[in-house]
């Protein structure tokens, strides 16, 4: 009988790759673990094998073909002795159909970009943009910043032989040698503390969490040590450094790798806590946050890492910690989020203006210090918010926004305020509950019409 | 006590070991004189530190360094310009060894603006980034990879300099110092790792808290070579530290000593240590005070007589009561200076 070969999923967020190269032709009879072809990911290379005995009868994606999207088939193999089907016979497998991750907004094509709106500071009319990735934009502040101040480094799990789980860190261990781009042990306690020690004599380091859940080993150094130092020392000692990597849920990887940080850190005094969404903020906050003088915790969104958006051409690209920007503007309800949450509350934004509702997003980019002036300013004009986050409900991002609002929007308000978040349990593994764990656009298009009551 | 056996474990050994006093460590009478003036220096401060916390005019934990001052005096004495000292929450000797003014160190713990770190640290949070003295830190064994961090800095830099990291028989077995060995070994850090056995985890002793007791071997897993060291004896200290030290700086990556030494006082100032006899701590005073080994050799060896060790004591004696009458006297923080230093 013929098999349908799958364009398969090589990494719990993938959802389309590149087929590179068949290594097989038609007529090649192939045996079990025989490899096939080479399918790019933004991540890696890596090959497909054969999983039963036969001859490859049809390959129906060819060499070179990009946004393969994941489970379309790509080949057809004819068990031994069967006569090779025709392509048309076999194509229509089912449960062939490419499917989107559970739960998030399909991730835009690679050759589109989002455009960047308000971005920051005034950026000159004629300044040319490009389309980056979050991934490609965050490596290249990181590069620029490297390039700049020889005491900027970064250490971590995998940033320099592997080029970083999730490929951030691609190239710098070439351009900028092992001195500044160290791997590491796992032993996240460890790295993060010497980390802190060299910030301390002065260095500028860029410490890389493999995901922000393994952060958690690293806590008591994280507050103890760089955020209440300056202080216990009566300012005489800076820590000048940068802790990053994603943060929050990526996909199918259950509790103890699926976790929103950001009301963690938010917490504590002496951090800043930087989560943007666009590439172009990622790049600009990120170079910011490697000239800060204090620790900034910068979250990422594994999901957000392969996004494509408008990112400006110029030289030295900066974007203030602690501002908002305004992402939509609109006049019937505020929607506040930052980071993914950004992905539901412009696609219910966009679902709103339908209904005719003209929703106001606005983008908090920075979560410590908060852009409080934002958030009021917006409540004002529209006397309705909607706060959308990814983490849990009890003293989250939105109970604290909701409290800005409170002291400084309240007599403007028309409705109390509703807050979207992921559900207040640990992450389920199985689609279908991860799915109802997390938020989407549909609730938060729920909850904006709630506060108009319509 | 054992004896001092200063003995080379683990790899290769960086060099021959032999007892300080075999080795020719002998002190010159100047070194005498100033191991002598600063060990006592620390004493008479933590002295005046404990009666100052019984008129309540230092609050929260205080935690003495009295019986363990050879360590920190011996290890000084081997440091070269711009090396880095951390350690944990027994700290006010480490500051005066670095040379911190007695003044701002007894006004931090009486939390008045002119104190170290401006009142807002206290006893285990001060820092000295003219003197390279980097904490004072509160939680146990933080200050492990604090130092290798430092370290890392240095080789980064290529400046030369070593940080020594010191830490407790107790902090010995928290994981983050085995993280920080074996990332320092790897990398050849410059590092120091002192290890201040004085024989109690706050009230646990050795023998309760660790399945391997010689603590000189910790780094073995690692292959850094460790030392057990006379902590009671300023010159074996500084011998040990001395070798350590030109262990490190000549690129050979970590090394750890292990001090023996002994704290008379209790845990900190709330703990009655009745998790020892009294004649421990009497038989230790008698026969082990490292002060009163110097005393004794200087007086023996008439390198100084009895009215000249007089006036060192007061001397030190003046300086601590300027200290403490200074510490007593400054205004607290302006209230201000509640908002302050939180973010540069």
């Amino acid at each position: 009988m013929a098999t349908n070969i799958l364009m398969p999923a090589l990494s719990p967020t993938m959802e389309q790759g590149r087929l590179a190269k068949w290594l097989k032709k038609e007529g090649d009879s192939v045996r079990s673990g025989d490899v096939l072809a080479e399918i790019e990911t933004d991540k890696a290379t890596m090959e497909v094998e054969a999983i039963d005995d036969g001859t490859l009868a049809k390959i129906l994606v060819p060499d070179g073909t990009d946004n393969v999207a994941v489970n379309t088939p790509i080949a057809v193999i004819a068990a031994e002795g069967e006569d090779v089907l025709t392509p048309e016979s076999a194509v229509p497998a089912s449960g062939a159909k490419p499917v989107t991750r559970a739960g998030t907004a399909p991730a835009p094509a690679a050759a589109s970009s989002e455009p960047t709106k308000n971005s920051g500071p005034a950026i000159p009319k004629d300044t040319a943009m490009v389309a980056l990735s979050v991934r490609e934009a965050l490596r290249d502040a990181m590069a620029e910043e490297m390039r700049r101040d020889d005491s900027v480094f970064i250490i971590g799990e995998e940033v320099a032989e592997y080029e970083g789980a999730y490929k951030v860190t691609q190239g710098l261990l070439a351009e900028f040698g092992a001195r500044r781009v160290v791997d590491t042990p796992i032993t996240e306690h460890g790295f993060a503390g010497l980390g802190i020690g060299a910030a301390f004599a002065g260095l500028r380091p860029i410490v890389e969490f493999m995901t922000f859940n393994f952060a958690m080993q690293a806590m008591d150094q994280i507050i103890n040590s760089a955020a209440k130092t300056r202080y216990m020392s009566g300012g005489q000692i800076d820590c000048p450094i940068v802790f990053r990597g994603p943060n929050g849920a990526a996909a199918r990887v259950a509790a103890q790798h699926s976790q929103d940080y950001a009301a963690w850190y938010s917490h504590i005094p002496g951090l800043k806590v930087v989560m943007p969404y666009t590439a172009s903020d990622a790049k600009g906050l990120l170079k910011s946050a490697i000239r800060d003088p204090n620790p900034v915790i910068f979250l990422e969104n594994e999901i957000l890492y392969g996004h494509k958006f408008d990112v400006p051409t110029l030289d030295d690209f900066l974007i203030p910690i602690g501002k908002a920007r305004i992402a939509r503007a609109g006049k019937d309800v505020t929607i506040v989020s930052f980071g993914i949450g950004m992905v539901h509350a412009l696609q219910a934004a966009e679902e709103l203006e339908r209904e005719g509702i003209e929703a106001e997003v606005v983008d908090l980019r920075t979560i410590r210090p908060m852009d409080s002036e934002a958030i009021v300013q917006s409540v004002k004009k529209t006397g309705r918010c909607v706060t959308v986050e990814e983490g849990w409900p009890q003293c989250g991002i939105g109970a604290e926004i909701i409290v800005k609002i409170m002291e400084g929007a309240f007599d403007y308000l028309d409705a109390p305020v509703v807050r979207i978040c992921g559900k207040d349990v640990p992450m389920p593994y199985a689609a279908n509950l991860e799915r109802l764990a997390l938020l989407n656009a549909e609730e938060v298009v729920v909850a904006a019409k709630a506060v108009l009551y319509r | 006590m054992a004896a001092a056996s200063s003995t080379v474990r683990g790899k290769a050994a960086p060099r021959k070991t032999q007892s300080a006093r075999a080795s020719g460590a002998a002190f010159s009478k100047e070194e005498e004189l100033a191991a002598f003036r600063n060990m006592l220096l620390i004493r008479r401060f933590e002295e005046k530190a404990g009666q100052m916390y019984g008129m309540g005019l230092i609050g929260g934990f205080c935690h003495l360094y009295i019986g363990q001052e050879a360590v920190v005096t011996g290890v000084i004495m081997a440091a070269a310009e711009g090396d880095q000292t951390i350690t944990g929450y027994r700290d006010h000797g480490h500051m005066l060894a670095c040379g911190m003014d007695p003044k701002a160190v007894m006004a931090e713990l009486t939390g008045r603006r002119s104190g170290a770190s401006n009142g807002k640290g206290g006893s285990m949070h001060m820092f000295s980034k003219a003197k390279h003295f980097y904490g004072g830190h509160g939680i146990v064994g933080a200050q492990v990879p604090l130092g290798s961090g430092l370290a890392f800095a240095n080789r980064y830099r290529g400046n030369g300099n070593i940080c020594f990291t010191y830490f407790g028989d107790g902090a010995a077995n928290q994981g983050q110092v085995y993280e920080s060995f074996n990332m320092a070994e790897l990398w050849k850090l410059p590092v120091v790792y002192i290890i201040e056995n004085n024989r109690y985890a706050m009230g646990t002793s050795v023998t309760r808290s660790s399945a391997l007791t010689d603590f000189s071997k910790r780094g073995q897993s690692f292959n850094i070579p460790g030392e057990q060291v006379d902590g009671m004896d300023v010159r074996a200290v500084k011998s040990a530290a001395a070798r350590a030290a030109e262990w490190c700086r000549t690129g050979n990556g970590p090394m750890i000593l292990e001090m023996q030494t002994y704290r008379y006082r209790g845990h900190s100032m709330s703990d009655p240590a009745k998790y020892r006899s009294k004649d421990e701590v009497q038989k230790m005073r008698e026969e082990r005070d490292p002060i009163e080994q110097v005393r004794a050799r200087l007086l023996t060896s008439k390198q100084a007589s009895e009215d000249d060790l007089k006036k060192i004591d007061a001397a030190v004696r003046t300086i601590v009561a300027e200290a403490a009458e200074f510490a007593s006297h400054e205004p607290e923080p302006d209230t201000t200076e509640v908002w302050t230093d939180v973010l540069g």
